[in-house]
């Protein structure tokens, strides 16, 4: 769609007015969200639900974060998160070349399993799961929110995709300056196939950030509350006062929101590129 | 020959080989292991079983549990709801994603901008969207609180107002996918359409679909089995209510954790899991037929 640039401006004006119909569409939800976090409520009821703040309240959003305590949940989230995306890169990567590079017996069988791990969701092992961490007494604790995931099918999936996509002269040339197995890995490999890690980590930050089901498990007091179910709590404790857990949501949603903006470009091109440049 | 691809090539396993990969796999392999597969023997274990109120003791049921399970109202129904917010939310969520991502597959100036915001909701997880849905759509105070059709207080649309908060919450991420796939469509083809006198509607169903067929199966995969995952968008929004009309099957999982009926969660589990890989697998065997592979 190259031409899209020359187009007639009357068609022009109305694809910007479409692209500007659906822009309000999907940030309708956010809009409200940021409206109603501002209002007073009762006021707000009062003057029938209109599309603008009443009575704003530029304190709720301090008032959110002390009551909610959320400075403390998200600093727990940021833990667990950081401990998950660190891992899975790790036990991805190794995994990963394990099956691209590495000939050893049983690998088919053995890659076959790793895949298998995909069909078995947490929601479909939660109940023994649950039992497994009462049994160590870990509910209620760090290590219980992170275990189960510090390893990844999809991980080692993606990553061993990109390390397929290697040039074998790539391999060749490494092969002739004499580096070993590790020394590709980190030199050669990794470097290579970055773009692919990147998307990786990113998407494996997102599902650790928004993880609610497991944690909702195995979390029954309110200071091992990560930031998504503090938000159930808030939401659920103040229904009518929705302003704080509306404010709430909004500073959860922040971070993220930023940190995407910020590596859109590599979730993109970590999307996007099917072939590795070398 | 010391360096180690020169071997691969061959097809050779060799001692060092071998022991580097055990070493490299061990620490997923540890992990699948305690948290995925042993759990699975556990299901089945604990779907042979019954237990006494505090956990303390069991005995032995046999496949009976299994049958009655399986056969009963509570699966039934749980796999019934499931199977409804599937299709209350691939096929919308779909629809919308595509709309999108053609609308914002263009080279205007500020075309980013728009990209940006059709991508934003991929920020909120789905609890951030359920807190914004609850008040959205609450019947008292929501926004759309006069719109009949989802009120969260109907057990007839309840689970259409859950729905709509996920389908809104998968945009940005379904915007993603398939703004990917179209622009790795080459120009030239819709250039020869062009040129052979298609008109957009007939470039967009004739060439334009089939080309992005791959991205669009890998999105119906993703979304049905993020549809049948459901849990956090009912616990926040209904709670499973009104009159259980939005108890999905990992919502009735979660609730039967008690050590009492331990054993009837673990059959759900189980019937959980064999859903999963039927509809999958299904889903492949059919796709895969109409699908079109561009290289």
């Amino acid at each position: 769609m190259g031409t899209d640039l020359n187009l007639p401006t009357w068609k022009k004006v109305a694809w910007y007015a479409v692209l500007t119909v659906l822009s309000v569409v999907v940030l309708f939800p956010l809009y409200m969200t940021l409206i109603r976090a501002l209002s007073t409520p009762v006021s707000y009821l009062q003057k029938g639900q209109p599309l603008y703040p009443v009575d704003i309240q530029w304190g709720i959003f301090r008032r959110a974060w002390v009551e909610g305590d959320l400075g403390a949940k998200m600093a727990l989230s940021a833990l667990v998160t950081v401990t998950i995306v660190a891992a899975q890169l790790i036990t991805a990567l190794l995994a990963a070349y394990a099956f691209t590079f590495l000939k050893f017996p049983f690998r088919r069988l053995g890659f076959a399993l790793f895949m298998a791990t995909m069909m078995l969701p947490i929601e479909v092992t939660l109940i023994p799961n649950v039992q497994t961490m009462r049994s160590w007494h870990l509910l209620n604790s760090y290590p219980g929110l992170a275990l189960p995931f510090l390893a990844t099918a999809f991980g080692a999936f993606l990553i061993r995709q990109g390390f397929m996509g290697i040039p074998p002269d790539l391999r060749d040339a490494s092969q002739l300056d004499g580096f070993g197995h590790l020394a590709f890995l980190r030199r050669v490999a990794i470097p290579v196939t970055r773009p692919v890690i990147a998307s990786f980590a990113v998407i494996s930050f997102l599902g650790a950030w928004n993880q609610y089901t497991w944690p909702r498990a195995v979390v029954s007091e309110g200071r091992w509350e990560t930031i998504q179910i503090g938000l159930k709590s808030l939401s659920a404790a103040r229904p009518e006062e929705n302003n704080i857990g509306l404010a709430a949501a909004i500073i959860a949603a922040i971070p993220i929101l930023v940190l995407l903006i910020v590596l859109q470009r590599q979730l993109i091109r970590g999307l996007t590129a099917g072939a590795v440049k070398g | 020959m010391s360096s180690p691809f020169a071997l691969e090539r061959h097809g050779e396993t060799t001692l060092k080989d071998t022991l580097l990969a055990a070493a490299f796999l061990l620490p997923s392999l540890v992990i699948f292991t305690t948290f995925f597969f042993y759990p699975l023997y556990r299901l089945f274990y604990l779907g042979l079983h019954q237990q006494n109120t505090f956990g303390t003791a069991e005995r032995y049921v046999g496949w009976k549990q299994y049958t009655e399970v399986l056969g009963g109202k509570e699966f039934r129904e749980g796999l019934l709801t499931s199977g409804r917010y599937v299709l209350l939310t691939v096929p919308l969520g779909l629809v919308l994603g595509v709309t999108l991502a053609v609308a914002a597959n263009r080279r205007l100036r500020g075309i980013k901008v728009f990209q940006t915001i059709f991508a934003s909701t991929i920020a909120t997880s789905v609890a951030v969207a359920s807190v914004l849905f609850l008040t959205l759509i609450n019947p008292q105070v929501g926004y759309f609180r006069d719109v009949g059709f989802i009120s969260l207080t109907d057990p007839a649309t309840a689970l259409r107002g859950v729905a709509l908060s996920s389908v809104w919450q998968n945009l940005g991420l379904t915007f993603i996918i398939v703004l990917a796939g179209l622009q790795a469509v080459p120009e030239e083809i819709y250039e020869a359409a062009t040129l052979d006198g298609y008109g957009p509607l007939r470039r967009f169903f004739k060439v334009t679909l089939p080309m992005i067929s791959p991205t669009m199966m890998f999105l119906v995969v993703v979304l049905v089995v993020f549809a049948l995952q459901a849990f956090a968008q009912v616990d926040i929004l209904t709670g499973g209510g009104p009159a259980g009309s939005t108890q999905t099957l990992v919502w009735r999982i979660f609730d039967n954790q008690q050590p009492r009926q331990i054993g009837v969660g673990a059959v759900m589990a189980i019937g959980l899991f064999a859903v999963t890989i039927i509809v999958t697998g299904l889903q492949f065997l059919i796709l895969n037929r109409r699908v079109h592979y561009g290289n």
